[in-house]
């Protein structure tokens, strides 16, 4: 997100540096920065949970709310959404209080960079895999708001999309607190930032915009009119530009609904290309078939001309 | 606490004032009467703003807001950022306020557990979402801000998109300021939305002085004319139901 001039508490450990924490008196031992954001530093600590994410906010009631999301997180039913919550706590120093918590660490592949390598036939699928967790979180009232591939890493084998940062997470019906103007359905003139669930599946049409060429467009005079005909003659995204512009428009009031448009549109693609590849193996063969023709024909030239040779002027 | 109305004053600006009362000053008479003065100071990106800092920064201090420095870019995310963070620095001022009366006098949000600082977090959140919030933009249009003014209507309507996202009512109005005649100008009076104020801004004159502590000082009174209007607004109502 945005980089502030403006001096910001930035908290910096060395590694090996103890933490103690006030009210539960758990003990992490830094081990390294993982990421420094706007709203606050992770660092990567031992502990008694084993390897986790400590995460520091720059303020007191950012921490807060973003733990009570996490603890929200962990009432949805079946497979986690989030990284788990293991503690909530202070660490005292001079200066002041500081307010931490500890959660999962959850080691992957940034997204972008896992689709860079493994090809673009994955962001469809990622994508896939990202709509069917939306749909948990929108059936359980809330709307994850910052989705951006910076907060999403894939894990595995067998390769998974997890969420990595969960504070933007807003109750449904509420507006949209966080966000990154690339994703966000405001900064383009599509609509409000209410939280619903066509607000994030916008974000998810970005995602899929973001992956394929790896770079963020500016938005130009004309956004909306620029980034659909970006969507519509981009070699990559033209195949799916149907779902991706519904999604836009917040054409699809479900993830659900999204996800069954982009499976089909995949295997419609998918059967298409099949197809096209047989076209070309048939038309290579006519093409073989014209060449022997030709050769007979220059052959059968060649041989008349020379019993015409022979019958003139031999005979 | 009962749902009131939030009051702001949200000052842009580039640098130092030159004229007339001490901002810092205007802005500890609005903290006075409830009214928190953000301040966002915006610098191009080959700018740099010395001396303009300071007072940046003590205009917020003293007006119980928050201030930022930003690029001209950022300043769409960063109007809606400060607004919200004001909104949200306010209300726990208010049940720190409370707390301290039920708890004691040193007991303050921070210093409960992070339990029940997760539950009071969450009225917090409540009340930011539904509260009424009312906010006069104050925006600097002397000659080196000339080149920024279409960003700065670009993130005054991404501030209303932002706001009027929200479950409580907003009201804007916004002042320029050097006025052509007097120290600010009036460019909208109290409306729910920000809309279509291109045109306004392109007919802006760009002065060269910077007065600061008298636009602040107007901007004060349009809250006070507007507590009137509500006044007289309430008070016509009863009438009516009488008349029928």
């Amino acid at each position: 997100m945005t980089e502030h001039l403006s001096k910001k508490q930035t908290i910096k450990f060395t590694p090996g540096t103890i933490i103690v924490g006030k009210w539960h008196q758990k003990q992490y031992q830094i081990i390294k920065p993982l990421g420094y954001g706007a709203r606050g530093t992770v660092f990567l600590a031992h502990s008694e949970y084993g390897r986790v994410a400590l995460k520091f906010g720059f303020d007191n009631a950012g921490v807060t709310s973003e733990v009570n999301v996490l603890n929200k997180f962990s009432k949805v039913q079946g497979e986690p959404l989030g990284p788990s919550l293991y503690d909530v706590d202070d660490w005292v120093t001079k200066k002041g209080a500081y307010a931490f918590y500890a959660m999962e660490y959850i080691n992957g592949t940034p997204l972008l960079d896992c689709i860079r390598v493994r090809g673009f036939e994955w962001a469809a699928i990622f994508v896939l895999q990202l709509l069917k967790d939306l749909g948990r979180l929108h059936e359980a009232g809330w709307v994850f708001g910052d989705l951006k591939p910076d907060n999403l890493v894939v894990t595995g084998p067998p390769l998974k999309i997890r969420w990595l940062d969960v504070g933007g997470t807003t109750q449904m019906g509420r507006s949209i607190k966080e966000y990154t103007e690339f994703f966000d359905r405001g900064y383009w003139g599509f609509g409000t930032r209410k939280a619903e669930p066509s607000y994030d599946l916008f974000a998810v049409a970005m995602i899929f915009v973001n992956a394929a060429e790896g770079r963020r467009m500016e938005k130009g005079q004309d956004p909306e009119k620029n980034l659909i005909r970006y969507i519509q003659s981009h070699r990559k995204l033209a195949p799916y530009a149907d779902v991706i512009t519904q999604a836009l428009y917040g054409k699809f009031s479900t993830a659900e609904q999204m996800r069954k448009a982009l499976l089909k549109k995949i295997n419609e693609t998918q059967s298409e290309a099949k197809r096209i590849t047989k076209n070309q193996v048939t038309k290579r063969k006519s093409k073989k078939k014209a060449e022997w023709k030709g050769t007979f024909l220059l052959v059968s030239i060649i041989l008349l001309a020379y019993t015409l040779y022979v019958a003139l002027f031999i005979m | 606490m009962k749902k009131g109305r939030l009051k702001q004053i949200l000052l842009i600006t580039d640098g130092c004032s030159n004229q007339g009362e001490d901002p810092s000053a205007i802005a500890a008479l609005a903290k006075e009467q409830g009214i928190a003065v953000n301040v966002i100071g915006v610098v191009s990106e080959d700018q740099t703003m010395d001396g303009g800092i300071q007072e940046v920064e003590d205009i917020a201090l003293a007006g119980g807001g928050i201030s930022q420095i930003v690029h001209t870019k950022q300043l769409s995310q960063t109007v809606q950022m400060v607004t919200r963070q004001a909104m949200t620095q306010t209300i726990q001022g208010v049940i720190n306020q409370e707390l301290q009366q039920i708890l004691g006098d040193s007991e303050s949000m921070d210093d409960l557990p992070p339990e029940k600082r997760g539950q009071v977090m969450e009225v917090v959140d409540e009340l930011g979402e539904t509260v009424n919030l009312e906010v006069c933009i104050l925006v600097d249009t002397s000659a080196s801000m000339e080149k920024k003014l279409p960003t700065v209507h670009e993130a005054l309507l991404d501030l209303s998109i932002s706001l009027n996202s929200r479950m409580g009512s907003n009201q804007f109005c916004l002042y320029a300021f050097p006025g052509k005649r007097k120290p600010i100008d009036k460019l909208l009076s109290w409306t729910p939305k920000i809309d279509s104020i291109s045109h306004v801004f392109s007919k802006l004159a760009s002065g060269g002085i910077t007065p600061t502590g008298p636009a602040l000082k107007e901007a004060l009174k349009s809250f006070d004319k507007r507590s009137r209007r509500d006044l007289a607004a309430y008070d016509g109502a009863p009438i009516e139901e009488a008349n029928d």
